[in-house]
């Protein structure tokens, strides 16, 4: 008894733990289908799917859902492509003052957002540049190119080298070679890394705080509605992004374990078609 | 594009001279436009603060600051803002010894114990972190709402006294940092625990060790790097946040992040805002490097 005690405390504490981080989740779902008694409660009122079905009652929301996506594309296409640049300098060459490089890199990650937010407020102000949507895609792409860099490079750098070799023994050109096997195999750490940076941006509140000028992103309204009173969409919208997310998750790991079965099966039926053919 | 497919030409081709100049060139060219947007964007405009937090605190957003190298914006700001400072930073401490007290057990389960649920429990971990960091936060307030069941078992067992509160407590602003930032210490301690051979415990067992002291010889000091990398990616987040001191607290818990918000965007004292988050900047680097010096690994950096 102690020892089957002793075997599975530790999962019955990490359960435990699991249900605390998941609850909150388990409460936006619920309030997405509340009528709350008023603006300002919190508390769930009674069942209704009038948020669903009218998700921009409040249109002040959707417009800033709407931006939100926006900034999100922009700042993700520009961070993952000059983080993936980076990347490839870093593991593919040698240069000279690889240790700065390192450390710009790094140092956005360790700095807290508060600095990083209002240090770009302070530099825009004293050149003058109006503050607004652009100044945000400024901002998101500066702190999502460090985690683009990090995720590109650890899936580069664990690439098998010899694939491109054999490519280029086998008369491919360095375009060609690029085309067909370096960036196939790459692939999964690129589109890893944008979705990374679209939801670092989509969900980021404290820089974009200081550098919005009058421009509302999603978590700007949430932030604004808080002390006015939330719209229960919001917990909609907060619910949909879990399902989107979760379900993209999901369709990947369907997807690898399809292709991993595939690449398992592949070799037998190569070896096996010639034997029933003859 | 056709450059980023450079690769190591085998020994017999003659390299041609104009390549061999491109391809040394090649890595700048590569690095240009990101260390670039990195400079002007993240490095240019912390040495703007700096000049900020040194302005004439006299001045304001209309007139103009005059640069009169004002150190004494630091200590002004200091004084009038420690007891923010020291709530941060013991916030966030606490927070992080309970989410040390959650996380371990968490992430040593997923490593070590789920088998075939580990992913799933990963996704378990990681997915909460979908949903918008506020909508999440604020969800917080109806948990420990005074009408919710938490507060009215809470009420019912005299753990809480019959007008006893959560929210908009101290222990409110604790629990949200610790539920915000504990995947952020989870998965590095999940990478370090994974790799963690469980013959190693093993041996220890048979060698009559204790579970307690196999974890102490064994497990605590092989789950070093991710313990550091996670106690990092915990505590500096949970130190500069606001958001939890604001949804779930009043005025009477609001940290150092509270007071710069306003300094730049309500009282528009912009002097006073940047020596601030100067003051939060070099306090944060000077824990972590202390911490880093005496946990003795330099190389997580």
């Amino acid at each position: 008894m102690r020892r089957w005690i002793a075997d599975r405390w530790v999962m019955g504490v990490a359960l435990l733990v699991l249900g605390y981080l998941s609850l909150p989740i388990v409460v936006v779902a619920g309030l997405s289908f509340n009528r709350p008694s008023s603006r300002l409660s919190y508390d769930f009122n009674e069942f209704t799917l009038d948020n669903w079905t009218q998700p921009c009652a409040t249109s002040d929301m959707c417009d800033a859902v709407v931006r939100s996506m926006e900034i999100g594309l922009i700042a993700t296409v520009v961070s993952t492509l000059l983080g993936t640049l980076m990347a490839f300098a870093l593991v593919r060459h040698g240069f000279r003052g690889r240790a700065g490089i390192n450390g710009l890199i790094f140092l956005p990650m360790a700095t807290p957002e508060l600095v990083m937010g209002t240090s770009l407020l302070a530099l825009f102000v004293a050149a003058g540049v109006p503050q607004g949507f652009w100044t945000i895609v400024i901002a998101h792409v500066m702190f999502c190119v460090s985690f683009v860099v990090v995720t590109v490079k650890a899936r580069l750098s664990g690439m098998d080298r010899r694939l491109e070799e054999a490519a280029m023994d086998l008369y491919a050109s360095e375009w060609q070679t690029f085309r067909r096997i370096t960036l196939p195999l790459v692939l999964p750490g690129i589109m890893a890394a944008a979705l990374l940076a679209f939801s670092l941006s989509f969900d980021d509140f404290i820089i974009t705080n200081f550098n919005a000028g009058t421009t509302v992103t999603f978590p700007m309204y949430v932030w604004g509605a808080a002390q006015r009173g939330i719209p229960p969409q919001v917990n909609v919208i907060g619910t949909a992004m879990f399902a989107i997310a979760l379900l993209l998750v999901g369709a990947s790991t369907l997807r690898g374990r399809r292709a991993r079965r595939a690449a398992l099966v592949a070799p037998v039926a190569a070896v096996g078609t010639p034997k029933s053919a003859s | 594009m056709t450059a980023l497919a450079h690769v190591p030409t085998s020994a017999g081709e003659p390299a041609a001279a104009p390549r061999r100049s491109r391809s040394r060139l090649l890595p700048y060219l590569l690095l240009l436009p990101g260390a670039a947007w990195l400079l002007i964007f993240f490095a240019l405009p912390l040495l703007q603060l700096a000049a900020a937090s040194l302005y004439d605190p006299g001045g304001s957003l209309s007139t103009g600051y005059a640069m009169t190298w004002a150190f004494d914006n630091y200590p002004a700001a200091l004084q009038a803002y420690w007891p923010h400072f020291v709530r941060s930073f013991a916030y966030s401490a606490i927070a992080l010894v309970l989410a040390l007290l959650m996380g371990y057990p968490l992430a040593y389960a997923i490593a070590q114990k789920a088998g075939r649920w580990k992913n799933l429990l990963l996704v378990a971990v990681v997915a909460p972190q979908f949903t918008s960091f506020l909508v999440r936060t604020l969800a917080w307030k109806t948990i420990l709402s005074d009408n919710g069941a938490l507060v009215g078992l809470l009420r019912d067992v005299h753990l809480l006294g019959p007008d006893g509160r959560l929210l908009a407590t101290p222990f409110a602003v604790v629990l949200g940092l610790t539920y915000n930032f504990l995947p952020f210490l989870v998965l590095p301690l999940y990478a370090s625990l994974e790799r963690l051979d469980s013959r190693l415990l093993e041996a220890a067992s048979d060698l009559y060790a204790s579970p307690l002291r196999a974890f102490q010889k064994v497990t605590l000091p092989l789950s070093m790097p991710g313990l550091i990398a996670g106690t990092l990616l915990f505590f500096i987040p949970a130190t500069g946040d606001y958001i939890n001191a604001e949804l779930l607290g009043t005025p009477n818990e609001y940290m150092i992040g509270n007071v710069i918000d306003s300094a730049f965007l309500v009282r528009l004292d912009y002097p006073q805002g940047a020596a601030l988050s100067f003051l939060l900047m070099a306090a944060i680097l000077a824990i972590v490097f202390g911490y880093l010096r005496k946990a003795g690994t330099e190389e997580v950096l």
